[in-house]
């Protein structure tokens, strides 16, 4: 057998308590293309992050060529010839393409005298050449030259444009205006950019064309659509020279279109003898694409399989893996009765992708809903509309106050009003601090954000929230020097309980939440399962988005599955089955993708 | 009406030259993504430094050389502003302080420092007198090309200036060359725009910051050298050079942070800022609202260029924000 282009052995790494990745073996071989498949968190771009110098890991080894390598930065990844384009592009906004290619680049060569003498000495020796080289570029500046008449041409052509429409219709003339302004720029860009510019072009051409791409290396990024910006990424690796390419998770900003043209890229480029690692959630990209594919589970190394040899269902089990019991109290909710109906709910964002698509669900009191999806498939754009944080396009949010008996209409209703009738997110986003708590403010003063509006002096009242600090921290067991400890200072599960235990404060009778034991200990997380549960049980209905597949099936009553922004299933929580649940999350049903822009 | 331009033009040329290098000096700091606010205070720095070499050396020299009064006065010159703008790296750059606290405690701090020593000097070399004055120094950086008085008053209007005068016009094309023609420039913008970004390409983010803040500070510091000796001839009034460092730095908001673009703009500002001297028959009050002028044209091009939304129009987009790896 081949020696494997890149190969890991028993990698490791921890990050405090948690375990990442846990010896983790893995190769790739040039010619190749190798899915990496997991579920959310299992480790998969951790791994590939230390590959690419950002981590660097606790224990195993990394092999380039049977050749074992130490890998600290990104440089160093260069400098062995991997390339990774991040999910998040790391691309300055206000250059144009080339010029991010070229980024960070020594320039050609460093001044030695050695190798000064030995030009010399070239030179000179080729002497008649040179003259015979001279007046070929003299031909070609001379060639350039049309282009400034041109350019001149242009100019005046809209300048005198502007001129002649202005008292007809300035608008025109404003049009014409910023034309002539544009050509001075163009011509500018052509006739003076500098050298190593004009040269990185050449050879970004020279790479787009060879492996079809379809790239203006003078279009600034901020002017391109996302999957141009992939574009730009990927040649900038090619161009530093990469041998070993991993993509993480590219397909997931792409249309099908564009991810079927990115595919022939990427094949071209296997056949070109490169190495490629991809990390997906998508079944059926895995299937058309890889040549192999190495599943991971909970930082797990599962194992590889050759695609040819493998189906959905097989790969499906090996991802989720088999069902494990976690003993988490459950109760049957008690006469339960619908609480909040989502009706045929669309939201598209700001850069018009749509990441809701006709999503219907009904919440009841006493239960705990969860969402399954794969992250990004729409549930913070879900809970958000909910809590009247996004404008969304079409759809009811209806929500059937037990007060009163009404039915109210939260839709086009601001925030505060929605947080009035007790509906209650408690968010808790990526970088946990971000949404719901103020991470240089105490515990008090946190309590106090949802409470300043009540105060009927001008002055804060700090007592009840003190006393509800307090509380919290005593009944939830939050470990904290005092209450007037910043949040920040606390760790990831204490903060959790002081969000969660801030929400159910307010005695809700929606509560949302979102990944509220991201990041936690077992410990702390049944702390969070339990206030849930008690949530539940005093009729609440609660909607827990998840993650972890083995907790919605033992927490939750019902199951709803979601995937790019589609409902493809809702289930029982008992007795559902893991498999299925996760093959729905992975199905793609064309959902948002097909209606992009 | 024509014994009235020329004179304009030419103290607009010399109100524009401490402008231009302060301007120039703010730029190429702020396209690291350092925002120094200091520049007033480096500009005063520039000054004193420069008058205390230089007298330094005319105080123990019996026969002062010209050459060397000049050169003294203008590595002293240097020394003075990159210390400060060193003082202001180390805070913003390795210990991440707030860069507008800087920057504002930095110009207190040189504009005190400027008048200290512009009021005691004399005094540590029990000299009498009240005000400083180096004649000799300088005369030697107002030495303008021989033949100029010889043209008449094309000669007095564009030719009768020290070298400092030129040598801003070239410091301001070379920045414009450098920031946009080769790769250490795009280096630096990538820093002043995405620090992580530039950092995962593997360019070393606090050696460029370092490079252009200290780099930024020694040619701002050359306006307030230009200021005491070609503009008042070697000599120092206390706060004589009032508020010339905060419209520098307006003139870096007026040009959109283009080294060349600024050399047209300090101009401007200049003969703004000459105006109402010029002007015959104004009332002190109808000085004073010509003197706002430049801040007002300020003021049209930040609404202008924030109505246009112009990406490349807009300051370096981390422009005030120290970087922090691990931050990610």
């Amino acid at each position: 057998m081949a020696i494997a282009a890149i190969e890991l052995k028993n990698i490791t790494k921890r990050f405090g308590k948690v375990v990442a990745n846990n010896n983790v073996c893995l190769s790739a071989y040039k010619g190749e293309i190798l899915s990496l498949l997991g579920e959310n968190g299992s480790g998969k771009t951790t791994l590939m992050n230390m590959i690419s110098g950002i981590y660097y890991p606790d224990e195993g080894q990394i092999l380039i060529d049977g050749n074992e390598v130490v890998i600290r930065s990104p440089k160093d990844a260069f400098d062995h010839k991997i390339g990774m384009i991040h999910q998040h592009f790391k691309l300055i906004d206000v250059f144009n393409s080339t010029q991010n290619i070229v980024l960070g680049l020594e320039g050609e060569k460093h001044f030695s005298f050695k190798a000064a003498a030995k030009k010399t000495v070239l030179a000179v020796s080729r002497i008649p050449k040179n003259i015979l080289r001279f007046f070929k570029s003299l031909v070609k500046t001379v060639k350039r030259i049309p282009r400034f008449p041109y350019f001149v041409a242009k100019f005046f052509k809209s300048a005198a444009k502007a001129v002649c429409s202005f008292f007809k219709s300035p608008e025109y003339a404003w049009h014409c205006l910023k034309t002539a302004a544009k050509t001075i720029s163009e011509a500018y860009q052509t006739i003076m950019c500098p050298g190593y510019l004009k040269r990185a072009e050449k050879a970004v051409l020279e790479i787009s064309k060879q492996y079809g791409f379809d790239l203006d290396p003078n279009k600034k990024i901020y002017e391109m659509s996302v999957s141009e910006k992939q574009t730009v990424e990927i040649i900038k690796v090619l161009y530093r020279g990469a041998d070993i390419l991993i993509l993480d998770e590219p397909t997931a900003v792409l249309t099908p279109q564009e991810t079927q043209k990115l595919f022939a890229v990427l094949r071209n480029m296997r056949d070109d003898g490169k190495a490629i690692i991809i990390i997906t959630h998508k079944l059926h990209e895995v299937l058309s694409l890889s040549d192999k594919v190495a599943v991971l589970r909970k930082g797990e190394y599962i194992g590889t399989v050759n695609t040819a040899e493998t189906n959905e269902a097989e790969l499906t089990e090996m991802m989720v893996g088999k069902k494990i019991s976690l003993n988490i109290n459950r109760s049957e909710p008690k006469d339960p009765v619908d609480r909040l109906e989502v009706k045929n709910l669309c939201f598209v964002d700001s850069q018009g992708v749509k990441k809701l698509d006709n999503i219907s669900f009904t919440a009841k009191s006493g239960e705990i809903l969860g969402i399954a999806g794969i992250a990004g498939s729409g549930q913070r754009e879900l809970l958000e509309s909910i809590a009247g944080l996004q404008h969304v396009q079409s759809g009811e949010i209806i929500y059937h106050n037990p007060k009163t008996g009404e039915e109210d209409e939260l839709c086009g209703k601001s925030p505060i009003k929605i947080r009035e009738l007790g509906v209650r997110l408690s968010f808790v986003p990526e970088d946990r601090l971000g949404m719901g708590l103020v991470g240089n403010m105490d515990i008090v003063d946190n309590m106090m954000l949802r409470s300043y509006r009540k105060g009927k002096s001008m002055f804060l009242e700090r007592k009840k929230p003190r006393n509800l600090a307090e509380r919290i921290i005593k009944d939830l067991e939050v470990v904290t020097p005092s209450a007037q400890t910043p949040v920040r200072k606390l760790s990831g599960g204490n903060v959790q309980k002081v969000l969660v235990g801030r929400e159910i404060a307010s005695s809700p009778t929606v509560l949302m939440a979102a990944y509220p034991v991201r990041g936690l200990d077992i410990n702390s997380s049944y702390a969070i399962y339990n206030l849930l549960n008690q949530q539940k049980e005093s009729g609440v209905a609660v909607i827990f988005v998840g993650e972890d597949l083995d907790v919605l099936i033992e927490l939750c009553d019902r199951i709803l599955v979601i995937s790019s922004g589609c409902v493809t299933g809702i289930v029982e929580g008992r007795g559902a089955d893991k498999s299925e649940i996760g093959f729905m999350m992975t199905k793609a049903n064309g959902g948002f993708s097909d209606g992009e822009q | 009406m024509f014994d009235k331009v020329f004179p304009f033009i030419n103290s607009t040329i010399c109100t524009a030259i401490p402008l231009l290098f302060g301007a120039i000096g703010e730029i190429i700091t702020e396209k690291s993504g350092n925002l120094n606010l200091g520049i007033p205070g480096i500009m005063y720095m520039g000054g004193i430094s420069g008058i205390i070499g230089g007298y330094i050396y005319e105080h123990y020299s019996s026969s002062p050389s010209t050459f060397l009064c000049v050169t003294i006065a203008l590595l002293a010159s240097l020394i003075g502003s990159l210390i400060l703008a060193f003082i202001y790296s180390f805070l913003t750059i390795t210990l991440r302080v707030n860069q507008n606290v800087t920057g504002l405690a930095l110009t207190t701090f040189g504009i005190g420092i400027g008048n200290f020593f512009g009021g005691s000097l004399l005094k540590f070399f029990n000299e009498p007198g009240k005000s400083i004055s180096i004649i000799k120094t300088g005369d030697g950086f107002k030495a303008s090309l021989p033949f100029a008085s010889k043209l008449g008053v094309f000669g007095d209007t564009f030719l009768s200036f020290g070298f400092l005068t030129y040598l801003a016009i070239i410091v301001a094309i070379l920045a414009s060359l450098f920031l946009n023609r080769t790769r250490k420039g795009l280096n630096l913008r990538a820093v002043g725009e995405n620090p992580a970004t530039a950092d995962a390409a593997g360019i070393s983010v606090v050696k460029y910051k370092y490079f252009a803040t200290l780099t930024g500070g020694a040619i701002a510091g050359l306006g307030g050298l230009y200021f005491v000796m070609e503009y008042l001839g070697g000599a120092w009034t206390n706060d004589g050079f009032g508020d010339r460092g905060w419209l520098a730095i307006a003139i870096v908001i007026f040009a959109i942070w283009r080294p060349a673009l600024a050399i047209f703009s300090s101009f401007i500002f200049g003969g703004l800022y000459m105006l109402s001297i010029y002007i015959p028959g104004l009332s002190s009050s109808d000085k004073e609202l010509i003197n706002m002028l430049p801040y007002v044209v300020t003021i049209l091009v930040l609404i202008i260029t924030s109505i246009r939304k112009k990406r490349e129009n807009q300051p370096p987009a981390s422009l005030g924000l120290s970087y922090f790896r691990e931050e990610r």
